[in-house]
């Protein structure tokens, strides 16, 4: 429990120099342990065909095209990026619920995209997910009894038949559902409740890794406190790690414990919270933080908003160089001839300073675009 | 055959300060096979010319449900408006003919929606369809339609609109899409726009970029807009005041500024709160209990009452009324000194 709850304080405490202290200490912490999840230069390509009789390839979707982090016990890794820029896709590989066309998920150092069958199977056990819409994800037609039980089905070596559905009301309980509407059907339920139904399913095989793709977009205001405080409960007593897909940059910040921003197939800018959110240091990092509306009327006069304009490219056909450079107010030749590299920018290579994160930009530059100072 | 008297009781010392559009007391309610929903409960809003109104509210709270009805677009049946009034230049639209209120809807009131790709029609042209508006309000001939279509689009800024005219919606992105349904809306240059959740859809990047746009033309034009939202980030980026709807009351109106510093109603408190701030990293976010009431059975008394954590028996009994704060807000609270006062 101390060990997940330890990262989050440094922020809390919003004085400068804490915060380069305790973030130090929380990154040698980490460093220090194995990761429980290592994903190294993931690719995957979808191809694209024409014609009917003789299907040929002219070219395929860039959706992931070279990412790589890791993943710590007990801790929440945030994804974030808008839409099409390969989160989504990420999730589907890591649950090995797509082929990867290149690259590696070491799973406690084995590498599962090359699993098949029975070892498959065993990994996935530890691997859950929870969807975006709790309208679709969940069958209407089985009680939410059958729907939390059916993991069992699959892996009944953890709950043997008989005790069944005494886990599975254990489960409503634990995700603060009545556990008497074990009998009941979806639609009876609202979408928060819906969400926490896809929760327990989740965590029925008691798994380390939990990736949830969007798990609160659908819900209200109101309702999605409720649903991320249960997460951050459940993370606390199951010592469980996360890895939190979102395009809301606020909900991202406040469960993670690093994010990764991620741009048309790659990794823009990876590091702890606070570093991304107070010291980024990629452009597009600073136009993404810099464009989300502030629920504060003071903000709006002195908050300096980074407009980009135009849309984000096509997959298919990803510009050379920096993929964010067709977008980019920094954008020189050297951005087009050669592609910047996720690493630590040496102009702070050797600074003690937040700033000192991988940043894939060749003019990576500190810009607090939040004003969380 | 107008209701002019209607405006006698407006105080109005000079004419320019009567509000654009002017709601009173407005019910709405559906009859549904589990009885009458009552979406709409007695609301009260007005919007001057060049002012932004912000409806706040969570699915099912009735704010497009009365945007709906001031543009007077609801399916009636099943939709019913029992009672109200809606006042546009001080005559009241619920009052007018049929083929009225067409002359007034999209001429003087216009609409965006917040799914521009289900709002377009997927077989015609964006072009044919910006045109539509002229061809049809004023009669002009396809060439001429034709012209002001590639007019509006550069106006949104569309790049290559002449090239672009003939295209149609799905060859567009998200957020072209949604300056299309813009530029369709400014299209006859009305006095007032209702944009409901128009960037919903939209990633942030995007998003930034459409309520730039939209409030440059806001200025440029001095249109009054309601923008109908449950995002508490765009509302205080925007709007000039905010009405916060639950249950479909209006449970606390007033100045952007005011209600992000004191709000003084439970329910604009408990979401302030339980919104993640960007800005700072928070311990536990603080949650509303429960869920937003079933419009066929709204509780008695304030409707808020069993999820308020100030609830006490005059709220289970007696629904409160809109109580002045100061000058120009209002809370629906019997204890809105309290929820101020803390």
């Amino acid at each position: 429990m101390s060990e997940s709850s330890l990262p989050k304080d440094p922020g809390a405490a919003a004085a400068d120099a804490p915060v380069v202290e305790v973030a130090e200490a929380a990154a040698a912490k980490l460093a220090d342990r194995e990761p429980i999840l290592q994903v190294r230069n993931l690719v995957k390509h979808f191809p694209l065909t024409q014609g009917i009789v003789v299907k040929r390839q002219i070219g395929a979707v860039k959706a992931v095209d070279g990412v790589s982090f890791d993943l710590h016990a007990g801790e929440t890794l945030g994804i974030v990026g808008e839409s099409g820029c390969g989160k989504s896709t990420v999730a589907k590989l890591l649950m090995s619920l797509e082929q990867a066309t290149a690259g590696e998920v070491f799973y406690k150092g084995q590498d599962i995209t090359k699993l098949s069958g029975r070892a498959l199977k065993a990994v996935r056990r530890n691997i859950q997910m929870v969807f975006q819409d709790p309208y679709t994800s969940l069958n209407p037609r089985m009680t939410v009894g059958d729907i939390i039980g059916e993991p069992f089905d699959i892996h009944p070596e953890v709950a043997p038949k008989g005790d069944r559905r005494k886990r599975v009301e254990e489960l409503l309980d634990v995700v603060g559902l009545n556990p008497e509407y074990i009998n009941r059907y979806p639609h009876q339920f609202s979408g928060g409740q819906r969400q926490r139904i896809g929760i327990a399913r989740g965590l029925a095989l008691n798994p380390e890794i939990i990736i949830c793709d969007e798990p609160v977009s659908a819900l209200d205001v109101s309702v999605q406190a409720q649903v991320i405080n249960l997460m951050e409960k459940l993370q606390d007593e199951f010592n469980l790690s996360y890895i939190f897909i979102a395009h809301d940059l606020s909900i991202v910040r406040h469960i993670s414990d690093r994010v990764g921003v991620m741009y048309l197939g790659k990794m823009a800018e990876i590091g702890t919270d606070a570093e991304i959110y107070e010291h980024p240091t990629h452009p597009y990092t600073q136009a993404l933080l810099s464009a989300v509306p502030v629920p504060d009327p003071e903000a709006r006069e002195h908050r300096e908003r980074i407009i980009l304009s135009g849309d984000v490219p096509s997959p298919a056909n990803p510009p050379s160089g920096c993929r964010f450079r067709t977008r980019c107010w920094k954008a020189e030749a050297r951005c087009a001839e050669e592609e910047p590299l996720l690493a630590i920018p040496t102009r702070f290579a050797e600074v003690d300073t937040p700033a000192r994160h991988e940043s894939a930009c060749h003019f990576a530059e500190e810009k607090d675009v939040v004003g969380a100072a | 055959m107008t209701v002019i008297d209607d405006i006698s009781d407006v105080p109005a010392p000079d004419a320019p300060l009567a509000p654009l559009l002017e709601v009173r007391d407005l019910h709405v309610e559906f009859h549904t096979r589990d009885g009458v929903a009552k979406a709409v409960n007695g609301v009260n809003y007005s919007v001057n010319a060049g002012e932004t109104l912000a409806v706040l509210g969570e699915s099912g709270s009735g704010k497009s449900v009365s945007a709906q009805a001031v543009m007077g677009i609801l399916d009636m049946p099943p939709a019913r408006i029992p009672k109200g009034e809606i006042l546009f230049q001080g005559r009241d639209m619920l009052k007018m003919s049929g083929e009225e209120r067409r002359k007034i809807r999209g001429r003087k009131i216009a609409m965006i929606f917040q799914d521009a790709l289900s709002s377009l029609n997927p077989v015609l042209s964006v072009g044919y369809q910006l045109g539509e508006m002229y061809r049809v309000h004023q009669g002009l001939s396809r060439k001429d339609a034709k012209a002001k279509a590639i007019e509006l689009m550069d106006r949104v800024r569309i790049p290559a609109a002449k090239e672009r005219v003939g295209d149609y919606p799905h060859q567009f992105s998200g957020g072209m899409r949604q300056r299309i349904m813009i530029a369709m809306a400014l299209a006859l240059e009305p006095e007032l726009i209702i944009a409901d959740e128009p960037t919903t859809a939209l990633d942030v990047t995007v998003q930034a970029q459409v309520m730039d746009l939209l409030a440059e033309l806001q200025r440029e034009y001095n249109m009054g807009l309601i923008l109908i939202t449950h995002d508490l980030g765009v509302v205080a980026d925007v709007a000039d005041k905010i009405a916060v709807m639950y249950a479909g009351r209006i449970v606390e109106d007033a100045p952007v500024h005011d209600i992000y510093a004191k709000p003084a109603h439970p329910y604009t408190k408990g979401l302030l709160q339980s919104i993640p701030r960007l800005d700072q990293k928070g311990q536990e976010l603080y949650a509303i209990k429960g869920l937003p009431p079933n419009l066929t059975r709204i509780p008695s008394g304030c409707a808020f009452n069993p999820r308020c954590p100030m609830a006490q028996d005059v709220c289970r009994t007696d629904v409160p009324a809109l109580h002045p704060v100061g000058t120009a807000r209002g809370s629906a609270c019997h204890f809105w000194k309290e929820t101020l006062g803390e």
